[in-house]
C-alpha cells in the first residue's frame, strides 16, 4: 500500500522544528510502523537528506524507549500497544500519517522525534524502591504474599516509563507513570516500611516536572500496557493520609 | 600464554566459601576511595553497580539508552532459576549444577558453575524482598515452574516479564544509590574504546551521543556488563541498539575473547515476515510446556492446519524424543526446527516455521487457565502476526537470541587484563556450549550481586593509596584521538550504501554459513566474504551529518564495523573447533542420529582468541575443562 508520512524534524533542541512530508509507495501490511521509518531513512540517505531520528530498542513493547504521536494519539490507534507493535495493516492504502514527538513541558525534544525523560527517572531515585542492600534479605518465602496482592502489584509493575500517559494528558501530568510505582510496592508487604515516605516524596518531586491531574483519563486510554487509573486513585488516598503519618512520626522525632 | 583460571583448590562444594574467606578485604572506611567504571545497565551492571555503591565504593554507570530501565535484560520473558527446591521435586544445588554442566555440553568451567548453582537462591532472596512481584501461589507462597528441558520445577517468574520484573528490581535499587549520589549515572552515553597503560585497565573513552563530546573517565577498575553479541546476525531476537563495541574494543586492547562461535539459536521465535523485517521477536519458551510442536507429515502440504487430520501431522519431537519431547534443549529443539524446513516441510507463507499447538491444551485446561499462564504471549503474538493463536496455531522459527561466549574471565571475572571485569552475557564463562532456559537472568544476577562484589575487593585491595590515572595522562589523549580518527572515518567516507545496508550483508552471511548448522567449507566461504564486505564498508559506507549531534547513523556504523569484525572471529572459532558442541553444530561431527557429536578428546577446552590487530588472524590460547564432579557422557534426552 501507498502512505503518506508528515514528519515532525527538529534539529536540535533550541532549533525551530517543521513538518516534512514522505512518501512511502511500497509498504507491507506486515511491517511495523519503526520498519516502515527504517524504510523512510533508507530512502533519505540515499537522497542525502539526514534520515528522521527517533529512538526504539527491543521492538517488542517492553523496553519503553519507542514512542511518538500517530496522528494525535501516543503509539497510534491501536490500543495497549507499543508504537514498536504497531503493524501497518492498522492503516489504508493512501493514509497520511503525521508522526510528531510527544508533547510535554517536561519531556524537550532533542531532535525530531527524540525527546528527554529523564524526568521519569528523578521520580523514582526520589523513592520509588525499597531499601534493601543486597544480602541483607530473608528467605523468599518468608515473605507471604497475597496472590491478589501480588497480582495487582504485578498489573502496576508492567508500567514500561514511555511516557505516552503524559504525552495522552491534556496537562502534562505524570500521575499514571507515578501512581503505577507506588503501588506496584505499597500494594506488597515489603513496600510497607516505607510506604507514606515513599508515596509522599513521590509526589512532590512528581509535581516538580510535570502538570496537575484533572482526571480525564486520556492517560489510561494511551497506556500500551493498559495500566489503570484505579492506581491515581490509590495514590491520592495514600499521599493524603501521609501527611496526617508523617506529620505524627515527625512530632514524635522532635519530642525524642 | 598461559590462562591462569585461578579457580581455587578443595571440593568443588567448598570453593567458593573458601575463596571468599581467602579474598583479602576492603576496609569500609578505604571502600570511598576508590572508583569503579561500569558499562551497561543490564541485570549485570545495574545490580552490580548497585551493590558495588551499597558497599561504599564510587561508581560511574555508563549506558546508550535514554534510562537504565531500558537495557534488554528487560526482554526476558520466561523465568529465572534457582536451587530452592521449594516444589520438593528433588532439586538440590547440585542438581541445578550438574544440569547447568551437562546442558552446556561439557565444555563449560566446572567450579563456576558450581557457584552460580550456589548463589541462586539468593538471589530470589534479594529480588523478593526488593519488591519483584514473582508468581505466587494462594497461600502466598512463590510459585514455580518447570521451564526449558529441566525435569524440575525450579523456575521463578512474573508473568511473561520476569526479566522487566528482575531489571526494574535491579534499576530501583541503582536509582536508590544515584539518589545518594553514590553512583553517577551516564545515559546515552556510549563506551568506544578502553584505555590500557602498562598492561592494566585503567578506564574508558566514551561519546556522548547527544553532544558527540569524546571524553575519557579513569578509574580503579574497569567493569564491562555490556550483553551479548547476537545483533552481528542482524536479525536477532536483540534489541535494536544492543551491539559488540565495548567487547570487541576491550578485544583489540588485548582481552581475549573466548569461545565466539557458541551462540544460541532460540527455538520459540516468530518467523520472519518479509525482508523489511528489523527484528525477530522471541516467545518465551514456556509455551512449549503446554504446546505441542508438530509439521505435516507430507511436503509441502497446502492445506490449513485445522484441515490437516491428527494422523497426517507429525509431532516430531514427542517421535523423537519420548522423555523430554517437546522440552528438549534450545539447541537440540532449533536444529529439529531446521531440518523439517530443510525438507520442504515447514509452515506459513513463506514456508518458514513450523506449528506450535494450543488446541490440546485448550481442551484440557479451558481458555481461561491458558490466557492466565500465556495470555500476554498470545496477545503479543496475534498482535504480529494478525492470526489468532487460540484459533490457529503459531508459527515458530528459531533466531540468533544468546551468546554463550564472550570476553574469557577467571574465577573471580577478571579477564587476562588486570583491571578489567567482565560480567553477565558479556563474559564466556558459566553456560558452555548451550545455556539453559532462564539460566541468563540467573548468571547475570550471580555475577552483580554475590560474585563481582566479592572478588573485585581481590583487585582493589592491591590498590589502596593510588589514584586512577588522571584523564590529561598521554594513554588518555591518544585513545582520544584514535577515536576521532575512526568517526571521522566513517563521516568522510561519503559512500553510497547505508550502515544497515552492510549489516544485512553481514547477517547472511552469518547466517547461511555460521548459524544452526556449520561445515568447513561453509565457513571458509564465510572467512572469504567476510574481509570482502569489510572493504566495501570501508569504501562505500555513507553517514550524513555530523559528529556534533544526536546521529544515528553514525552510532550505527560504528557498531557494524565492529560486528563485522567479531563475526570474522565467530567462524574462524566456528572452522578451529573441528566438533559439534551445544549450540555449535559441525554437520561432520554428527552420530549416526543426527545428534550433536563432542570429540572430549581433542576440544575439551576454552578457546580464548588474543588479537593480533585489525588484518592478522587472531591467536588461539587454550584452557583445558577438568570435569572431576561430572561425568562426561554424550548428551541424550530420548
Amino acid at each position: 500500500m501507498r502512505i503518506t508520512l508528515r514528519v515532525w524534524r527538529q534539529p536540535g533542541p533550541e532549533a525551530q522544528g517543521e513538518f516534512r512530508t514522505y512518501e512511502a509507495p511500497e509498504v507491507s501490511e506486515d511491517m511495523s510502523f519503526l520498519e516502515l521509518i527504517d524504510a523512510v531513512n533508507e530512502d533519505l540517505l540515499e537522497k542525502g537528506e539526514e534520515p528522521i531520528a527517533c529512538d526504539s530498542d527491543c521492538r517488542e513493547g517492553i523496553c519503553g524507549m519507542c514512542g511518538v504521536m500517530i496522528n494525535g494519539l501516543p503509539h497510534g490507534p491501536s490500543e495497549g500497544t507499543a508504537t514498536c507493535q504497531l503493524h501497518m495493516r492498522k492503516f489504508q492504502d493512501g493514509d497520511l500519517i503525521e508522526v510528531e514527538p510527544w508533547r510535554a513541558a517536561a519531556f524537550p525534544v532533542i531532535r525530531d522525534l527524540v525527546v528527554d525523560r529523564s524526568a521519569f527517572d528523578t521520580i523514582i531515585e526520589s523513592g520509588g524502591y525499597v531499601s534493601v542492600s543486597t544480602g541483607s534479605a530473608p528467605d523468599a518465602n518468608e515473605i507471604l504474599v497475597p496472590k491478589s496482592a501480588s497480582d495487582a502489584a504485578m498489573d502496576a509493575a508492567a508500567c514500561i516509563g514511555c511516557g505516552a500517559c503524559v504525552a495522552a494528558c491534556p496537562n502534562s501530568a505524570a500521575q499514571l507513570f507515578t501512581s503505577a510505582k507506588l503501588a506496584h510496592l505499597n500494594l506488597l508487604p515489603q513496600g510497607q516500611p516505607e510506604r507514606w515516605d515513599r508515596v509522599e516524596i513521590m509526589v512532590d518531586t512528581m509535581e516538580e516536572f510535570f502538570g496537575s491531574c484533572t482526571n480525564h483519563g486520556e492517560c489510561e486510554k494511551a497506556c500500551p500496557k493498559e495500566i489503570t487509573i484505579d492506581f491515581i486513585a490509590m495514590m491520592n488516598a495514600d499521599y493524603v493520609k501521609s501527611k496526617f503519618k508523617n506529620r505524627r512520626r515527625l512530632g514524635q522525632k522532635k519530642a525524642g | 600464554m598461559q590462562l591462569n583460571s585461578s579457580v581455587p583448590p578443595g571440593p568443588i562444594a567448598d570453593k567458593w566459601e573458601n575463596h571468599k574467606f581467602s579474598l583479602p578485604l576492603v576496609n569500609p572506611n578505604n571502600k570511598r576511595k576508590f572508583d569503579i567504571i561500569m558499562v551497561g545497565s543490564g541485570l549485570a551492571g545495574a545490580s552490580a553497580a548497585a551493590t558495588l555503591a551499597e558497599l561504599g565504593y564510587n561508581v560511574k554507570v555508563f549506558c546508550y539508552q535514554d534510562s537504565p530501565r531500558r537495557a534488554h535484560s528487560i526482554s526476558a520473558q520466561g523465568g529465572i532459576n534457582a536451587a530452592k527446591n521449594y516444589q520438593n521435586d528433588g532439586d538440590s544445588v547440585f542438581r541445578l549444577f550438574y544440569d547447568t554442566v551437562k546442558g552446556g555440553d561439557y565444555r563449560s568451567r566446572e567450579a563456576n558453575v558450581h557457584r552460580l548453582a550456589e548463589v541462586s537462591v539468593d538471589i530470589i532472596d534479594q529480588c523478593a524482598a526488593q519488591g519483584v512481584p514473582f508468581a505466587r501461589e494462594y497461600g502466598g507462597l512463590l510459585d514455580n515452574r518447570s521451564f526449558g528441558g529441566a525435569q524440575v520445577s525450579r523456575t521463578f517468574y512474573a508473568r511473561g516479564q520476569t526479566g522487566q520484573q528482575l531489571l526494574l528490581g535491579a534499576y530501583q535499587a541503582l536509582c536508590r544509590q544515584i539518589a545518594k549520589g553514590k553512583v553517577e549515572m551516564h545515559t546515552r552515553t556510549e563506551m568506544l574504546d578502553l584505555v590500557i597503560e602498562d598492561g592494566i585497565a585503567r578506564g574508558i573513552v566514551t561519546r556522548d551521543m547527544l553532544t558527540g563530546e569524546i571524553r575519557s573517565h579513569s578509574a580503579h577498575v574497569v567493569v564491562l556488563g555490556t550483553g551479548g553479541y547476537s545483533n552481528t546476525y542482524y536479525l536477532s531476537t536483540n534489541a535494536m541498539g544492543c551491539n559488540n563495541t565495548g567487547t570487541w574494543r576491550a578485544h583489540r586492547r588485548g582481552a581475549f575473547f573466548a569461545n565466539p562461535c557458541y551462540t544460541q539459536i532460540h527455538p520459540t521465535c516468530i518467523p520472519s515476515s518479509d525482508e523489511f523485517q528489523s527484528k525477530l521477536t522471541l516467545m518465551s519458551e514456556s509455551l512449549r510446556n503446554d504446546g505441542r510442536i508438530w509439521v505435516p507429515k507430507q511436503a509441502d502440504d497446502p492445506r490449513s492446519p485445522d484441515l490437516i487430520p491428527e494422523a497426517e501431522r507429525d509431532y516430531y519431537l514427542e517421535r523423537r524424543y519420548p522423555a523430554f519431547g517437546n522440552l528438549v534443549p534450545r539447541d537440540v529443539a532449533s536444529r529439529n526446527a531446521k531440518s523439517m524446513i530443510d525438507v520442504e516441510k515447514g509452515v506459513g507463507q513463506r514456508k518458514n516455521g513450523v506449528y506450535l499447538d494450543f488446541s490440546d491444551a485448550i481442551a484440557r485446561d479451558g481458555v481461561q487457565l491458558i490466557t492466565e499462564k500465556y495470555g500476554n504471549l498470545l496477545d503479543m503474538y496475534e498482535r504480529i502476526t494478525g492470526e489468532d493463536p487460540y484459533k490457529v496455531p503459531m508459527r515458530i522459527y528459531p533466531a540468533p537470541h544468546y551468546t554463550m561466549g564472550g570476553l574469557w574471565v577467571d574465577y573471580n571475572l577478571m579477564s587476562n587484563v588486570p583491571g578489567l571485569f567482565v560480567i553477565g552475557e558479556a563474559n564466556f564463562s558459566d553456560h558452555g556450549a548451550n545455556r539453559l532456559g532462564a539460566s541468563a537472568l540467573m548468571q547475570g544476577l550471580a555475577d552483580g550481586y554475590f560474585v563481582l562484589p566479592y572478588t573485585i575487593g581481590g583487585w582493589l585491595s592491591g590498590l589502596l593509596n593510588t589514584k586512577p590515572l588522571p584523564v590529561d595522562h598521554e594513554a588518555f589523549r591518544k585513545t582520544e584521538a584514535e577515536v576521532a580518527d575512526r568517526i571521522n572515518g566513517f563521516l568522510s567516507c561519503r559512500g553510497s550504501r547505508s550502515a544497515d545496508w552492510f549489516h544485512r550483508e553481514l547477517g547472511k552471511i552469518l547466517w547461511n554459513y555460521c548459524g544452526m548448522a556449520r561445515t568447513e567449507s561453509g565457513l571458509e566461504k564465510a572467512l572469504s566474504e567476510i574481509p570482502a564486505l569489510r572493504s566495501e564498508f570501508e569504501k562505500n559506507l555513507r553517514v550524513l551529518g555530523t559528529n556534533e549531534q544526536l546521529n544515528q547513523s553514525l552510532e550505527k556504523a560504528g557498531r557494524v564495523a565492529d560486528s563485522i569484525d567479531l563475526a570474522e572471529l565467530m567462524c574462524q572459532d566456528a572452522l578451529h573447533r573441528r566438533e559439534s558442541c551445544g549450540g555449535h553444530f559441525r554437520e561432520e561431527s554428527q552420530t549416526e542420529e543426527g545428534e550433536a557429536k563432542r570429540d572430549d578428546e581433542n576440544f575439551t577446552y576454552v578457546a580464548a582468541w588474543e588479537s593480533q590487530g585489525p588484518g592478522h588472524a587472531a591467536a588461539l590460547h587454550k584452557e583445558p575443562l577438568d570435569f572431576e564432579n561430572v561425568a562426561l557422557t554424550q548428551r541424550s534426552y530420548k
